[in-house]
C-alpha cells in the first residue's frame, strides 16, 4: 500500500514522466492496432515492428548518434517499406499474403540484426543503449525520448481522431469510399503512416518481439465488450493505458520486474478475462446461457410427461411417482430430482407423500408445450411432406423453440386443427 | 455482326466508349461502347464471368481500364462524383465489422460531409428517412452482423439513397436476398426512375428482367445489345450472349495474360 501511494504521489519525478510516457504510447498503439484488428491486417504491426530495426542501426550508422529524431527517421522508413514490399510481393507474384507477411518479417529483421551485431563490434563507444530497442525500455524513458515520442503519439492520436470517419469508412468498405470520391489512396497512406508511427514510437516502451500485442490485444479485448467502432477504440485506449500505469508501477514496486513484458502480461490477462467474462459474446456467459436451456428442457419434458399421464388417466391432477414419469419417458435419476426440485419450487408441481401432482400453472404449461408438440408435428407432415414417424424428434427441440407468436402463426396457418398426424388430440 | 442491336440514346446518363479492361492481365471487357438514356431502369445482363461487375466498376473507377472512356451527364465521374450513386456486391464487405445498421447509412453522407466533419442531426435525420424507404429503420441500432442477408442489402440501398444521387449503379442488389425484399427494391427503383432517376443494376434472372427493367444491356465479355428492352431483349440475342460462341475471345484472353501483354500497346 506505501509503495502504492509513493508511487501515485510521484515524489520521483522520474516516476511521473515514465508513467506518463508508457501511457500515452500504450494509449497510441491501442487505438491504431483497432484499425488494423477491424482490417483484419493484425499481423502487419509484426513485420513493421521487426522491420524497423534496420532502420534504426541505418540511422545510427550515418548520423553516429542516438538523437531519437534520426532514429525514428530511420525506422519509420523501413517500417514502411516493408509494407511496401509486402504489397509488392502479393501483387506481383503468386505469393499469398501470409507468405510475403513472414518473408518481410523475417528478412528486415535478419538485415536487423546483421547490422546490430555490426554496429556492435564495430568499437564505437556511443552504441551501448542501442539494442534496448529489441525488448523495450520503458522504465528509461526519461529526458529528450520522451519529449520525442509523446510528441510522435500525440500526432497520431489527433490524426485518428480527426480522420475518424474516413478510417472507418475505408475499413469497413474501400471501394465504396473510392466510389464516393474519398481520396483513398491518401487515407491509406495516412493510415499506415499512423501505424508505423505507432509502432515506432510502442517499440520504445515493449520492444521489437513484443509490439504486435500492444497493437492487437487491447482491440482484440474491446472488440468484446462493444458492437461500435467508436466505443471499442475508447475501450481499447483504456485497457492500453490501464496496462501502462500497472506496468511501470510493477517495475518501480519490483525493480527486477521489466516494465513493457509486464505491460503486455496486464493487457492479455485483460482479454482473457474479455475472452470469458464478456456479456454477450464471453464464453462463461455463453455457457450459462447453455445450462439454462438445457434446465428449461428438462423442466419443459417433464411437465410434457405428467400431461401425457394426466391423459391416459384422463385426470390432470393425479398423483404422480418417479416411475410413472420414467415409464414415459427416460430421466437420469439425477435429472428427476434435480428437475422435480426445481418445478416444485416454481410452483409448476406438489409433492403429497414422495408423490407428485401438477399445479394449475403447470397444467397449463404442459399442456401449451404437448400442444406446440403437436402442431409442429401436423406442420412439418403438411408443409414439408415428412413421414408422420420422421417428425417426433424434430418435435422434440421445436417445442421449447416456438414463441407465442409463432404459435398464433402456426396454428393460422394450418387453420386450427384438432388432431395431430398421430390422431392425437391437440389441447386448446 | 449487325451494329444494330446497340441502340444509341438521346440524352445519354451514361456514355462508355470502346472501354477496355482486364482483371489480373486479362482482357475481360473488349470495346464496349453504348449510352443509357436518363431515367432509365437499366438491367445489365449476361452469364457468370460476363464482367458485369467490371463493367459497374470500371464506370466507377475502381478498377483500372485500357481504353476508353466514361462520361455521366457528358462529365468526368470526379466532377459529378455526388450526383453518382453506387452500391457494391453485399458480400463484398466483413458483415462482422463492428457498425450499427445507422452507422452505414450514415456513409453515404460521408462525401458532402467533408473531411473533419462529424455527422450531425441533420444527417442523421436523413439516413433515417433513408433507411425507412427500405423498411430498416426499426433496425437502426441494430449490430450489422445480426441482419439477414435481404436486410444487408436494403441497408446497403438505404446508404445509397441517402445520397439523393442523380444516377444509380447497382451490383447484384438482388443477389441472395428474399422474394420480399426483392420486390421492394425494384419498387423502390421504379420510383426513383419515375422520378427521372437513371438506374443501373447487374441482374441475373432472366425470368424477371421484362418486368422489372425498361432498358437491357446484355453482355457477354463484349458488348450483345443495348437498347429498350422491347427492341433488344430477344431470345436471338440472348442466345448469342449465353450461348458461349465466342469461347475464342477468352482464349485470346488467356493468351495475352500468359504472354504479359498489354491489352493496348500504347497505355
Amino acid at each position: 500500500m506505501e509503495t502504492l501511494v509513493e508511487f501515485f504521489s510521484f515524489k520521483y519525478i522520474n516516476i511521473g514522466y515514465v508513467v506518463f510516457g508508457t501511457v500515452l504510447l500504450s494509449i497510441s498503439s491501442s487505438i491504431v492496432g483497432c484499425f488494423t484488428f477491424v482490417k483484419k491486417k493484425s499481423l502487419v504491426g509484426d513485420v513493421v515492428s521487426h522491420a524497423i530495426l534496420p532502420g534504426i542501426c541505418i540511422a545510427f550508422i550515418i548520423s553516429d548518434s542516438k538523437d531519437p529524431f534520426f532514429l525514428i527517421v530511420g525506422a519509420f522508413i523501413t517500417g514502411w517499406t516493408s509494407i511496401l514490399v509486402m504489397d509488392a510481393i502479393t501483387r506481383n507474384t503468386k505469393i499469398k499474403e501470409d507468405a510475403a507477411t513472414g518473408l518481410a518479417l523475417s528478412v528486415f529483421f535478419g538485415v536487423g540484426i546483421l547490422l546490430m551485431t555490426h554496429i556492435q563490434h564495430s568499437g564505437n563507444a556511443n552504441q551501448s543503449g542501442l539494442d534496448t530497442f529489441l525488448f523495450g525500455k520503458a522504465a528509461a524513458l526519461i529526458g529528450e525520448d520522451l519529449v520525442a515520442f509523446s510528441i510522435i503519439a500525440i500526432i497520431v492520436l489527433l490524426i485518428v481522431f480527426l480522420f475518424f470517419k474516413e478510417f472507418k469508412l475505408i475499413s469497413f468498405d474501400p471501394n465504396f469510399a473510392k466510389a464516393i470520391g474519398l481520396p483513398i489512396k491518401k487515407m491509406e497512406i495516412l493510415l499506415t503512416s499512423v501505424t508505423v508511427l505507432a509502432v515506432v514510437t510502442g517499440v520504445q516502451a515493449v520492444g521489437v518481439v513484443l509490439m504486435a500485442a500492444m497493437l492487437i490485444t487491447p482491440a482484440a479485448a474491446a472488440r468484446f465488450w462493444t458492437n461500435q467502432l467508436s466505443k471499442m477504440i475508447l475501450l481499447a485506449a483504456l485497457f492500453g493505458a490501464f496496462s501502462g500505469v500497472s506496468g511501470a508501477f510493477i517495475s518501480y514496486s519490483a525493480p527486477s520486474m521489466p516494465t513493457g513484458p509486464w505491460m503486455v502480461m496486464i493487457l492479455s490477462i485483460i482479454a482473457i478475462i474479455s475472452f470469458f467474462f464478456a456479456p454477450k459474446k464471453g464464453i462463461l456467459i455463453r455457457q450459462l446461457r447453455r445450462v439454462a436451456i438445457r434446465r428449461q428442457l428438462l423442466e419443459e419434458n417433464l411437465l410434457k410427461t405428467f400431461y401425457r399421464i394426466g391423459e391416459n388417466s384422463t385426470n390432470y391432477f393425479n398423483k404422480v411417482n418417479e416411475n410413472d414419469l420414467g415409464l414415459i419417458r427416460n430421466f437420469s435419476p439425477k435429472q428427476l430430482t434435480n428437475g422435480l426440485k426445481k418445478l416444485k419450487k416454481n410452483g409448476y408441481i406438489n409433492k403429497a407423500l414422495s408423490q407428485w401432482y401438477l399445479t394449475n400453472d403447470g397444467y397449463e404449461k404442459g399442456k401449451r408445450i404437448t400442444r406446440l408438440h403437436r402442431l409442429w408435428e401436423l406442420y412439418l407432415t403438411e408443409y414439408l411432406r415428412i413421414a408422420p414417424d420422421h417428425v417426433h424428434e424434430d418435435a422434440d427441440t421445436i417445442e421449447h423453440v416456438i414463441t407465442p407468436e409463432l404459435e398464433s402463426r402456426l396454428e393460422k396457418l394450418l387453420d386450427y386443427p384438432t388432431t395431430d398426424p398421430h390422431s392425437s388430440a391437440i389441447p386448446k | 455482326m449487325a451494329n444494330h442491336t446497340i441502340i444509341p440514346a438521346e440524352n445519354p446518363a451514361l456514355e462508355v466508349h470502346d472501354l477496355t479492361v482486364s482483371y489480373e492481365k486479362k482482357p475481360v471487357l473488349w470495346g464496349i461502347d453504348f449510352t443509357i438514356p436518363k431515367g432509365a431502369l437499366c438491367g445489365i445482363i449476361g452469364p457468370n464471368g460476363a464482367g458485369k461487375s467490371t463493367l459497374i466498376k470500371a464506370i466507377m473507377k475502381l478498377v483500372d481500364i485500357n481504353s476508353g472512356y466514361v462520361k455521366i451527364f457528358n462529365k468526368e465521374l470526379d466532377s459529378i462524383r455526388k450526383q453518382v450513386s453506387y452500391v457494391p456486391q453485399r458480400e463484398s464487405v466483413d458483415w462482422d465489422f463492428p457498425a450499427s445498421v445507422i452507422d452505414v447509412a450514415l456513409m453515404g453522407r460521408y462525401s458532402r460531409l467533408g473531411l473533419f466533419k462529424k455527422p450531425r442531426k441533420a444527417d442523421k435525420d436523413a439516413a433515417m428517412k433513408a433507411l425507412e424507404m427500405v423498411g430498416m429503420d426499426m433496425f437502426s441500432k441494430r449490430q450489422i452482423s445480426q441482419l439477414s442477408g435481404g436486410q444487408q442489402q436494403r441497408v446497403f440501398l438505404a446508404r445509397a439513397l441517402v445520397q439523393e444521387a442523380e444516377i444509380y449503379l447497382l451490383d447484384e442488389p438482388f443477389a441472395g436476398v428474399d422474394a420480399a425484399t426483392e420486390k421492394s427494391i425494384v419498387e423502390i427503383l421504379k420510383n426513383l426512375a419515375s422520378q427521372g432517376k437513371t438506374i443501373i443494376a447487374v441482374h441475373h434472372d432472366l425470368q424477371s428482367v421484362e418486368n422489372y427493367f425498361d432498358w437491357v444491356l446484355l453482355l457477354n465479355l463484349r458488348l450483345v445489345s443495348c437498347g429498350p428492352i422491347s427492341e433488344v431483349f430477344t431470345p436471338s440475342l440472348l442466345e448469342e450472349a449465353y450461348g458461349g460462341k465466342l469461347t475464342l475471345l477468352s482464349e485470346v484472353g488467356d493468351l495475352v495474360k500468359k504472354g504479359e501483354f498489354k491489352a493496348r500497346e500504347k497505355q
